[in-house]
């Protein structure tokens, strides 16, 4: 519960967490930048990738080495891993009723969205540097 | 209280839940709604053939042998194709979102249509972009 500027319901049911959560729009909106954002970025994506095929590893790593195909494939990997944290979310909460399932869920979401991004990053940076 | 599911301990705060699968006719607008949730959701867990992809791309050698050898595969082939197909889906879900949200497209003969439009448009674009890889990129 983010900033209440005045509680709405009595105090017992604010603490047993019943009443609309209050939060929630950012999530929201993020949701809505993420896409518009992957429309283009997805059509990068399966330039890079498209370009990939055929070549022997040599020519993947000096197509995946080079900076336009690196930043594109970047910039469409941080944004999905953002929205499909969020996407996820979204289904969790939907779908998990059990209190503390749903917590621990939550987290596991958020832990696999961030190791992939970290582990992408990781690589294509090795990628152009390493 | 701890926090857990109204009712579970104390049956006379259960709610009623209005019925939707018993009750609805299914339609191809439903379909499409769930069809982008499972899309998305098959991407999730898509991204993992792509990191895979790309630290396998990083390491060299062995690694990158093992990759290539499955991704050239006809099982392989048949994942990415699956995923291809679910993120030409997906995005044209999203677009179809991203219009309501603008407070276009809600009259029924225009529902219909985009739902139509998802569901041909992603299968059209995934034919053609894979046309596009053996024509032009796989020798």
């Amino acid at each position: 519960m983010a900033k209440d500027p005045a509680p709405v319901g009595s105090p017992m049911n604010r603490v047993r967490f019943l009443g609309s959560a209050r939060s929630g729009t950012a999530d929201a909106w993020a949701m809505r930048v993420t896409s518009v954002l992957l429309v283009p970025l997805s059509v990068a994506f399966t330039a890079v990738i498209l370009s990939l095929l055929g070549k022997d590893e040599a020519g993947v790593r000096a197509i995946l080495g080079r900076p336009v195909p690196a930043i594109l494939l970047l910039f469409f990997l941080l944004t999905s891993v953002f929205h499909m944290k969020l996407g996820m979310q979204s289904i969790i909460v939907d779908y998990v009723h059990e209190a503390d399932l749903k917590e621990w869920s939550l987290i596991a979401n958020l832990v696999f969205s961030i190791s992939i991004g970290l582990v992408c990053v990781y690589a294509i940076l090795k990628l152009s540097f390493g | 209280m701890a926090r857990a599911e109204i009712g579970v301990n104390e049956p006379e705060k259960r709610r009623p839940l209005s019925p939707h699968l018993q009750i609805y006719r299914p339609m191809l607008t439903m379909a499409m709604s769930i069809a982008h949730r499972i899309t998305g959701a098959a991407l999730y867990l898509g991204t993992l053939l792509l990191t895979w992809f790309l630290v396998a791309a990083a390491a060299g050698g062995s690694a990158f042998e093992a990759a290539a050898y499955f991704f050239n595969s006809i099982p392989g082939k048949a994942v990415l194709f699956g995923f291809s197909w679910a993120l030409f889906h997906h995005l044209l879900g999203g677009i179809r979102h991203i219009i309501w949200d603008t407070g276009r497209g809600f009259e029924p003969k225009e529902r219909e249509l985009l739902a139509q439009q998802t569901l041909f448009g992603g299968i059209v674009l995934t034919v053609a972009v894979w046309a596009i890889a053996y024509l032009f990129f796989i020798k």
